[in-house]
């Protein structure tokens, strides 16, 4: 039968003979794995909530999140913290689907030139992070990171907050109408506050309106918040869940 | 060029005696447009240079941050333009090339529209010098291999539906009742891609310059790498084995090896492949049962891989003394040796075990480098220098030259592979080991940077090279086009009428 399928002038050299035909098979073939890859994620995709305490970015870390991207600090950062011992020691807890229901787009990446990024919030202070942005070798000396000393000139732009908002709660994100309408002057209530508490840290003045802080507002805001889980760094006898972690790592 | 033995799946497309048919109503006479394949060649050759250039920029960034020059020449901005300027301006190029040069062929008949032809070519160039522009603004969408904003894209999916009419426009009218091979993986690679760009990049605009992606989380991440692990399949493997079944049968005067292989490990490959995306985001957040999956159909692809490479190498039967003189069936050979290399390597990396050490190191630069450099780079090199001379009907100016180009790039893509292999085992071993109480052995992660630091200078060594020889094909070809005729007319072609059947379906 198979034969008859694929021999020399058999039943394959006849569809040979249709493209229409031809190709109609070959778009079933490649359906066949995206539908059933992608059908029950999407039906109940919906359903995955968001853990309790994961929340959208605020209108300033929302643009930090913007800066991050066209940076593309994604290239060398992922943002996926995998369930093994050595990751949860080094990072902290492993990233829940629960905490990415507000990301679009996703910034798992899928490269480590650096660290990952998904537990740094509160790792650092912030005036450290405006230091390491102005040049990375300052704090770390062996780092090898490009400088991004521009973020400490460049404006922050914030006039199009409203309407990216607006976008994004077209897309799912529950932001309020209050927030969206303010989104501006809470964006910049917030960049004042952390300028203020940079130079109390001894650094820099007037970063209020720089990308800088956008930034580093993003950076601390990458947390979990959610999380009262223990970790394996936490806990000197493993937790079961840190056990079967453990064996994952065998 | 020497008759081949005949085989069914073979074409010669020789032009017969042309004083033989003018004049004879039996016969029908038309030409080959290859002059939009000399475009494509050209662009290719350029944008090779570009796109290796950019890398050796970022090889050199970092070991020395210092050649981060400024905000727009940064790694994180140039990386992309790295990726789209190697996959879609130098193999994008070489594929056009490719499938104009033999779909013709292979159909007895000139390319459904010219219009059609010079449209996507300079459309397609086009949104090469955009993204160019862009990505070094930092307008991004961030999704690998899609960073293009939403106005790019869709001029990509424009030019992709001129191209996919003007492909089966030609399909249409061709002369040839059967569609060899090498057309099956062309419109595998054409429809396929067209599926992937839409599923992926539908995204809501905010601005000119910047929209957000309609998928969140999760799900953005399983489309995301739908599309990523499928561009591979299909925009840099199928047309790449439609290349292969073309120009290798044609270079080393052999048929192909066996066609009911061919039969088997297309139909597999296609159905196979696009179920192996999720294999990326293993121990990630998506589903357990989707990583799996993505796995398991990962290890089936190596089968339907090697299909491919089987029947590449073993179509130089009887033929491999050629491979002496030849450095056209050199490059084939070291290419598809790459493939089968690469195609058994990417579905051990998609192991689980094997992927908790290797992802996220610099062992996936190694992979996707023998892919691109190995496979793709070498399968181009070799094409060109089998077109160039027949487009230019000019002998190549120098053998010897091609040769230097094959050897330095061997080197050079060896010593690059070689260099991330090992900076990628020592990263993946170095982030996971324990000392005896328990704690890591290397709690700073600049630690395991440095470390690796002796080996990025080895992998800048081996792209130089390997630009290096991309620099001998560009004095070659461009010193065999200098002294090519002015007038290069179009190839006429004349068929017998009672040949001409007519298209069915």
């Amino acid at each position: 039968m198979f034969n008859r399928l694929i021999r020399a002038n058999g039943r394959h050299r006849t569809i040979e003979g249709w493209p229409l035909v031809f190709t109609i098979l070959t778009a079933g073939a490649i359906l066949v794995g995206t539908v059933v890859e992608f059908a029950p994620i999407f039906l109940v995709g919906g359903a995955t909530p968001a853990l309790a305490g994961v929340h959208p970015p605020t209108p300033l870390e929302l643009v930090g999140r913007d800066l991050y991207i066209a940076e593309g600090c994604n290239n060398c950062h992922s943002q996926m913290v995998r369930p093994f011992r050595q990751e949860e020691i080094r990072y902290g807890p492993y990233s829940r689907a629960g905490e990415t229901v507000y990301e679009t787009p996703h910034l798992w990446g899928s490269k480590r030139t650096g660290p990952d990024l998904a537990r740094v919030g509160g790792k650092y202070p912030d005036l450290w992070h405006v230091r390491h942005m102005e040049n990375p070798r300052s704090t770390s000396p062996a780092s090898i990171m490009p400088k991004y000393a521009h973020m400490l000139r460049k404006p922050l732009r914030l006039d199009d907050l409203p309407g990216k908002m607006r976008g994004l709660r077209a897309l799912g994100l529950p932001y309020t109408d209050a927030e969206i309408e303010n989104a501006v002057a809470l964006a910049q209530a917030q960049a004042d506050s952390m300028a203020a508490g940079v130079v109390e840290q001894g650094g820099p003045d007037r970063l209020a309106d720089k990308q800088i802080i956008a930034i580093t507002a993003y950076l601390q805001s990458l947390r979990a918040d959610w999380a009262d889980v223990q970790t394996a760094a936490d806990s000197p006898r493993l937790g079961a869940e840190a056990e079967e972690v453990a064996h994952a790592t065998d | 060029m020497a008759d081949a033995p005949t085989a069914p799946l073979i074409h010669h497309a020789d032009a017969p005696d042309r004083a033989a048919a003018s004049g004879a109503s039996r016969f029908e006479v038309f030409s080959y447009d290859d002059r939009i394949v000399r475009l494509f060649v050209v662009a290719t050759i350029i944008w090779s240079f570009v796109g290796m250039l950019v890398g050796l920029l970022l090889a050199i960034q970092l070991p020395f941050p210092a050649f981060n020059l400024g905000e727009y020449l940064s790694f994180g901005r140039l990386r992309p333009l790295h990726t789209n300027a190697v996959i879609f301006a130098f193999a994008g190029n070489a594929i056009f090339a490719a499938i104009y040069y033999s779909t013709q062929r292979l159909c007895k008949a000139r390319m459904f529209s010219d219009a059609m032809s010079k449209f996507h070519f300079w459309g397609w160039q086009g949104i090469i010098v955009a993204a160019a522009i862009t990505l070094p603004l930092g307008i991004t969408t961030s999704k690998e291999y899609a960073e293009l904003e939403w106005p790019i894209d869709i001029a990509i999916a424009v030019v992709w539906v001129v191209f996919a009419v003007n492909f089966f426009g030609t399909l249409w009218k061709r002369r040839e009742k059967h569609m060899y091979v090498a057309l099956w993986f062309y419109i595998a690679t054409i429809v396929t891609v067209a599926v992937l760009h839409i599923g992926n990049s539908l995204a809501l605009p905010i601005s000119l310059t910047k929209s957000y992606p309609i998928y969140k989380g999760v799900q953005d991440a399983l489309v995301q790498w739908w599309y990523g692990h499928n561009a591979v399949a299909f925009f840099l493997t199928t047309p790449f084995l439609g290349l292969m079944y073309y120009f290798l049968p044609k270079a080393a005067e052999r048929p192909v090896f066996s066609y009911r292989l061919s039969i088997v490990h297309f139909w597999s490959l296609v159905f196979i492949y696009i179920w192996a995306g999720p294999h990326h985001l293993n121990y990630t957040a998506v589903p357990e049962w989707a990583a799996t999956l993505g796995m398991v159909f990962s290890v089936m692809l190596w089968m339907p891989s090697w299909g491919g490479m089987i029947n590449g190498l073993f179509t130089l039967r009887g033929a491999w003394h050629k491979l002496r003189d030849s450095v056209v069936l050199k490059m084939f050979v070291v290419g598809i040796t790459f493939y089968g290399m690469a195609t058994f390597e990417g579905p051990m990396l998609s192991i689980k075990t094997v992927n908790a050490l290797s992802h996220y190191t610099d062992w996936n630069i190694a992979h996707v480098h023998s892919g691109a450099l190995g496979w793709n780079g070498f399968m181009t090199f070799g094409m060109i220098y089998w077109l160039v001379p027949k487009l230019w009907r000019q002998p190549l100016w120098s053998q010897k030259m091609a040769t230097w180009h094959f050897w330095i790039g061997t080197v050079g893509i060896l010593l690059y592979v070689l260099a991330m292999y090992a900076s990628g085992v020592t990263q993946g071993l170095m982030w996971r080991a324990f000392d005896a109480a328990g704690r890591l052995v290397y709690p700073d992660f600049t630690e395991t940077v440095v470390q690796v630091l002796p080996m990025y200078w080895v992998r800048m060594v081996g792209g130089c090279m390997y630009l290096a020889g991309v620099v001998l094909m560009m004095v070659n070809v461009w010193k065999t086009v200098r002294s090519a005729p002015k007038q290069l007319p179009d190839p006429a072609v004349a068929v017998p009428r009672a040949h001409a059947a007519p298209a069915t379906a």
